[in-house]
């Protein structure tokens, strides 16, 4: 071969050696870029799939684990939802429209793959600071954009989610979207070729340059710049999608197909090759019977062209004229473009003639790297913080406005209002909420769907840091009433081959699978993103985003964090310890990001869990919210804003002012029941050996009080605290810091 | 009585819609395809909302072209009641069995959100179940939906009370503050001179189901069936 051309390929040395000795030979130029699509971080999880042993992938509930296109779980009834996470963190950098909108549209496909009909997206997005005019400001535009527009159009509720800004994203911005469909348990497909001879069609759009090698793109770090990256970036037609969605899940009402595969990074390549390989078989495909919107496009091009709204069928023999004519009907097109064959190669041909063929389990066989992890310096200093090296501020009320229009915490309306959350008619509670439900048509029951992440949490702890974010996570579906099923997990780090960043992946990943085994929340499935970082602003926070799920038993047992009526008595539930570090307060108040990640303690955290949900589901909760970000007394006036009713509350505690009203003790919830009811929530807390607190009462007069220990630190109108959660976020977007 | 709710490549309300009418309604429904010439049996046609041939070119202006909307004018012009709601009003302005056009929201934004409205004539097929003056909750959601006709339609549509539902705050004041989406005189929904084609922007399918805590658009399906039960026998 010429002088190195692996290289460019994406293919180390090493790497090349390989793959020669897998074939008995050297590769052609096709055959060259099947292995650096497939042996790309993004295809073949080359640095991750060592660390994925760690997980807990069963359970009751679990019907399939991590290996199809979107993991599955049960919900009683016969009835089963689907869901995964996707990141698209290099194209939305880059294009941050269609980056952001091909990212809804890919998450989707997968979910349609398992035979599913969507019902449901969020997605996590982590920004620059909006107060940041310019380019950190148009990408936060335009990604928002670019999730509603793809999703409002393709008829999919974006029911929720997060977004998150901190200097650490202002160079490589995070997208990450879920998506979750419904079905009954007889309806699940998988991504399987089976049945020597059956047809591979392809369906959907048209097959052009747009993608090219995203996989390899974005499997290395952003450079600045990388204009000639940009034909890695895909283009999204919802359109297209929505008719696609119609007329697969008609086809999958019949008989016709015997496996389903979307097409995402690497196309039609990693599509068949997937399903080859599961079944055990070889495939080839005619890049010439591939439907194209250009001209002249080379074999290796049709295979890993990530045009977007394609998906593969493996279809019976015979079959082929019944699914074209489904599709026709939706004005769409269903070609064969090869078959399965029964001698496990992987053959491209064009025109009849043989372009490249490789061994099919040795595409799938990408090297895997187990790489040094070194502990990164900062942990030193950042672990030594204590309490005392700040001052308290005298204002703690201008605190706590301060902290409720902080970006992290203030309102998200301006966001989730561009987005279609109420289409298909399953929204029960809505976006702004510490879990979405959607009710499932028919039954009493529901789901509840979160995303949540806390990359300074795991910047300045990755082990203690992911386990809070399940914990949170899990407490998000218990105080909505939801009990937690199972987790999607997106990996969003650096630059793997860094020492420190490996140290960074593997903690955060050894992390998740113990709080996941706490919890009895299996990992599912989920995605890797690695190689977030630029040169400019180096590399990002450590960011797992978790996705969960959870089974809202009755729709009796929804719960919201909304004070419900005057004179509800407000309990506190868990211990509040005088930990500040990592805090958001520290973050916005100080301008520091130390400390270390407040303490968990896993048992306890199932423990108060169950219990939450117990009471609950025994009606005797009038609100529950969990205490997050800005602690007590943010998710005090949380309550109160969302209830527009005031709350007087006396603490009696021997710790700081701002530790006590803004740490962030893990393991805490406040609830508000009426007067027998939270004498029953006091004593069902005792039996479990939890501590509880009754703390104050819900009150008509507007305002936010809060004593300790006979000294008011808090005591500020609702209004104002309305005004800045409310105000907050379209503020940051209009004021330059 | 029969229900046809006209499903259109890209329609994505169409399910909710016959949700409402076979569910919440507990009467017949089916769909129509946009292809098909004859109608067939039915009383009502839904127009559901969605973004029927992606929007392209702009909003209904493909759709008003389909085989089925001729039929469904036929069908308008005979009596028959007929509801577009969302991109269903769009595509009935397009086809010009509604005055006006939907402009993009004066925001420049896709809207979603829970819309506080004022019925401003309950004296119709449509909203006999209201009284005039009710303020009622409607989600809805679309980025055309700022209503716009030329000045002397809006006079002639004033004066005859085809204005049906004014986008307004809780305490039903209607005012510019009260306007989400730049929409001439708060204009959410309006009905033909005829009194049997109706164009709303707001959702009131997805106000009709009590479990996702709203039920105040369950409405104006009771009073389409009233009309049709009282005409029929």
């Amino acid at each position: 071969m010429e002088e190195k051309i692996w290289r460019r390929a994406g293919l180390t040395d090493s790497e090349y050696k390989l793959l020669c000795t897998h074939m008995g030979r050297e590769p052609n130029t096709v055959e060259l870029a099947l292995y650096a699509q497939m042996w790309s971080e993004h295809c073949g999880y080359t640095h991750t799939r060592p660390l994925f042993k760690h997980f807990l992938t069963t359970g009751p509930r679990i019907v399939q684990g991590p290996g199809e296109n979107a993991g599955i779980v049960d919900i009683d009834d016969d009835e089963v939802i689907t869901f995964k996470l996707e990141s698209h963190n290099h194209p939305s950098a880059i294009a941050p429209f269609q980056g952001a909108a091909t990212g809804v549209g890919g998450i989707i496909r997968d979910i349609l793959a398992m035979g599913a009909y969507p019902i449901a997206s969020l997605n996590s997005l982590h920004f620059g600071h909006p107060g940041d005019k310019g380019h950190t400001r148009w990408l936060i535009s335009e990604v928002i954009h670019g999730i509603g527009e793809y999703g409002n159009c393709v008829g999919v509720p974006t029911v929720g989610g997060e977004v998150r800004f901190s200097n650490a994203y202002k160079g490589n911005p995070l997208v990450n979207a879920m998506c979750v469909g419904f079905m009954k348990k007889s309806e699940i497909k998988k991504a399987i070729a089976t049945g020597v001879g059956n047809s591979l069609m392809i369906v959907g759009n048209l097959t052009g340059r747009d993608g090219m090698g995203g996989a390899s793109f974005a499997s290395k770090d952003l450079e600045e710049e990388n204009d000639e990256d940009r034909g890695a970036i895909q283009v999204g037609d919802p359109f297209m999608e929505k008719l696609l969605i119609e007329a697969c899940l008609e086809v999958f009402k019949e008989d016709y197909v015997v496996g389903v595969q979307d097409m995402g990074a690497a196309g039609i390549l990693s599509s068949s090759v997937e399903t080859a390989s599961k079944a055990g078989n070889g495939v080839e495909i005619d890049v010439a019977l591939v439907p194209k919107r250009e001209e002249a496009m080379r074999p290796e091009e049709v295979m890993i062209s990530e045009s977007q709204e394609r998906m593969l069928l493996i279809v019976k023999k015979g079959m082929e004229e019944k699914v074209n004519k489904i599709f026709h009907k939706w004005d769409l097109h269903a070609v064969v473009i090869g078959q399965v064959t029964d001698d496990g190669i992987y053959r491209v041909l064009e025109n009849g003639v043989t372009v490249g063929e490789v061994p099919v389990w040795s595409l799938m066989d990408a090297p895997t790297y187990i790489l040094e992890a070194v502990e990164p310096p900062h942990l030193k200093q950042t672990m030594a913080f204590k309490n005392d090296q700040i001052t308290q501020p005298k204002d703690l009320n201008e605190v706590l406005l301060k902290l409720l229009g902080a970006p992290d915490i203030c309102s998200k309306e301006w966001v989730y209002r561009q987005y279609d959350h109420r289409v298909q008619m399953n929204t029960v509670v809505k976006p702004g909420s510490d879990a979405a439900i959607l009710r499932i048509k028919g039954r009493d029951k529901g789901i509840g769907l979160t995303m949540d992440s806390n990359g300074r949490y795991c910047y300045l702890n990755p082990r203690r840091g992911a386990q809070s974010i399940v914990a949170e996570s899990a407490r998000n579906q218990v105080v909505s009433g939801a009990e937690p099923i199972a987790i999607t997990d997106g990996l969003n780090f650096g630059n793997p081959e860094k020492p420190e960043v490996y140290y960074q992946l593997e903690q955060s990943i050894i992390g998740i699978s113990e709080a996941c085994r706490a919890l009895d929340t299996p990992v599912i499935g989920g995605n890797a993103s690695l190689y977030n970082q630029t040169p400019e602003f180096g590399s990002i926070y450590p960011t797992p985003i978790i996705g969960m799920t959870g089974l809202v038993k009755s729709l009796s047992h929804v719960t919201t964090m909304e004070f419900k009526d005057d004179g509800d008595f407000i309990i506190l539930i868990g211990e509040t310890k005088a930990e500040l570090g990592a805090s958001e307060y520290l973050d916005v108040i100080h301008n520091l990001v130390t400390g270390d990640v407040p303490a968990l303690d896993l048992k306890l955290e199932r423990k108060a869990q169950d219990y939450i949900l117990d009471i609950i589901r025994k009606g005797l909760v009038r609100s529950a919210h969990d205490l997050g970000d800005g602690g007590l007394a943010v998710a005090l006036a949380e309550s109160c804003i969302a209830g527009k009713l005031g709350a007087n509350v006396s603490l009696d505690m021997d710790i700081r002012a701002d530790a006590l009203l803004f740490g962030e003790s893990q393991t805490r919830f406040m609830l508000s029941a009426d007067q027998a009811a939270t004498d029953k929530i006091v004593e069902l807390a005792a039996q479990q050996g939890l501590e509880s607190a009754v703390i104050g009462r819900v009150t008509k007069i507007k305002k936010v009080i809060i004593h300790n220990m006979d000294e008011k630190l808090i005591d500020v109108s609702l209004e104002a605290c309305s005004t800045a959660f409310a105000n907050g976020f379209d503020k940051l977007m209009k004021t330059d810091r | 009585m029969n229900w046809g709710v006209l499903l259109f490549p890209g329609s994505n309300c169409a399910e909710d819609c016959f949700h409402a009418v076979d569910q919440i309604l507990g009467k017949p429904v089916k769909y129509l395809w946009h292809k098909d010439t004859e109608l067939g049996d039915v009383d009502a046609i839904i127009i559901p909302g969605g973004f029927s041939y992606g929007d392209h070119l702009r909003p209904g202006a493909i759709a008003h072209l389909s085989p089925a909307m001729i039929a469904v004018k036929e069908f308008a012009a005979a009596g028959g009641l007929v509801i577009g709601i969302c991109n269903g009003f769009q595509i009935l302005t397009e086809a010009r069995m509604l005055p006006g056009s939907l402009l993009q929201n004066r925001g420049l934004k896709f809207l979603c959100q829970d819309q506080t409205l004022k019925v401003d004539n309950a004296d119709t097929p449509f909203t006999s179940e209201y009284n005039s003056g009710d303020v009622v909750v409607f989600p809805i959601a679309h980025n055309e939906g700022n209503y716009y006709a030329a000045k002397h339609t809006i006079a002639e549509m004033e004066a005859n009370g085809q204005i049906l539902f004014r986008y307004c705050n809780p305490e039903g004041e209607v005012s510019d503050q009260t306007n989400p989406n730049g929409s001439l005189n708060n204009i959410a929904g309006i009905i033909n001179r005829n009194r049997n084609v109706v164009g709303m922007m707001p959702h009131p399918e997805r106000s009709s189901d009590s479990v996702l805590g709203l039920s105040d658009g369950k409405g104006v399906f009771v009073s389409m069936l009233k009309h049709l039960e009282a005409k029929h026998g």
